[in-house]
């Protein structure tokens, strides 16, 4: 079966407010809060497309955009 | 459909604080409709009063922002009018237990198709940080600074005794489990009662030295086990999560429906 693969982290840094629920449940640590506090996405090569940031984020702002990856 | 067709966007960001466990609930409902992929506007929101009720303005489906404690009581009108239309009732645990606690009851006794969510998070959170009646003793609150003495309702024990027929728990933490359950409860025709669990950092958090979002999701992860586990049996004193009823009951708008046909019958006699 294809593996997903990432395309992009989409943060709404509107609706973001800083909480750092998905930073810190990351399993893998790919976001981080940036100087104005908003999730951003430092480490997008680590995404696993897990999507638990997007599930747990209580600010809906937070959308993993994946594509078919190659057969592995 | 994009989780976002489903929310009115207009009201974005949402009125809740930073890490409140209530958007984590939105979330996983907006999934559990997504997966079941209902329409929208087959889909009724009512709900009453607290931080849990502004839910309803948030999504794209028909919906009733009534008064407080008494959401189950117009989702009973509308769910017995236009018996096609899922009716959701999401509360707060002061709403739906203390306030609402009498309509919650019988709501659950008649078995009306109501997909009933309680979002306890154990205190009064819009008002300021009083004690609900599901904080429990030893808590912290605004109107118990030296800690409660109340003990708390057991919202599934109560569901189950009062004859709802969908029972289940879960939390913020469990996202995944939390959104099986709410699509199991949807799908459910009978009352079903899910209670979520839901972090207020600002007032329950603070108060009771439990730390940020963060650390009070981390307290579920720890506190609470999966119902039927190795980890429930060897610490019974862990928070089960998981279904603890489902069951089969006469539903009362089909057993309304039923007298209707008898009193037209013998009008028309």
């Amino acid at each position: 079966m294809a593996r997903q693969k990432l395309k992009a982290i989409v943060i709404n840094r509107d609706w973001c407010k800083g909480c750092g629920i998905c930073v810190h449940l990351c399993p893998k640590k790919v976001l981080e809060l940036d100087a104005k506090d908003k999730a951003v996405a430092v480490r997008p090569e680590d995404c696993i497309c897990c999507r638990m940031c997007e599930l747990r984020c209580p600010d809906l702002a937070i959308e993993i955009e994946t594509e078919e990856g190659d057969n592995e | 459909m994009p989780v976002k067709d489903y929310l009115r966007e207009r009201f974005f960001p949402h009125m809740w604080c930073p890490g409140c466990g209530h958007g984590t609930i939105l979330n996983a409902l907006i999934h559990a409709v997504e997966g079941l992929g209902l329409n929208k506007n087959e889909i009724v929101m009512v709900s009453g009063i607290g931080c849990s009720a502004r839910i309803s303005g948030y999504v794209d489906f028909h919906s009733l922002h009534t008064i407080h404690g008494r959401a189950l009581t117009f989702a009973t009108g509308v769910k017995l009018s236009k018996p096609n239309l899922k009716v959701i009732v999401p509360m707060g645990d002061g709403d739906a237990l203390a306030i609402g606690g009498n309509h919650f009851i019988h709501a659950a006794r008649r078995n009306i198709d109501i997909t009933a969510i309680v979002m306890n998070n154990r205190i009064y959170g819009m008002t300021g940080g009083q004690f609900s009646p599901l904080s429990g003793p030893g808590v912290k609150a605004t109107t118990a600074p030296y800690t409660t003495i109340d003990s708390s309702f057991d919202v599934v024990q109560l569901a189950k005794a009062a004859g709802a027929s969908f029972v289940a728990r879960s939390t913020a933490f469990h996202v995944k489990e939390a959104t099986e359950m709410l699509t199991k409860a949807i799908t459910h025709k009978g009352f079903s009662v899910v209670e979520i669990l839901s972090q207020c950092p600002t007032h329950f958090g603070r108060k009771n030295k439990e730390g940020d979002a963060v650390n009070m999701l981390n307290l579920y992860k720890d506190n609470t086990a999966k119902l039927g586990s190795k980890a429930l049996e060897e610490k019974p004193h862990l928070i089960p999560r998981g279904i603890f009823v489902d069951s089969e009951r006469p539903e009362y708008c089909e057993e309304y429906d039923k007298i209707i046909a008898a009193a037209m019958k013998e009008k028309a006699s």
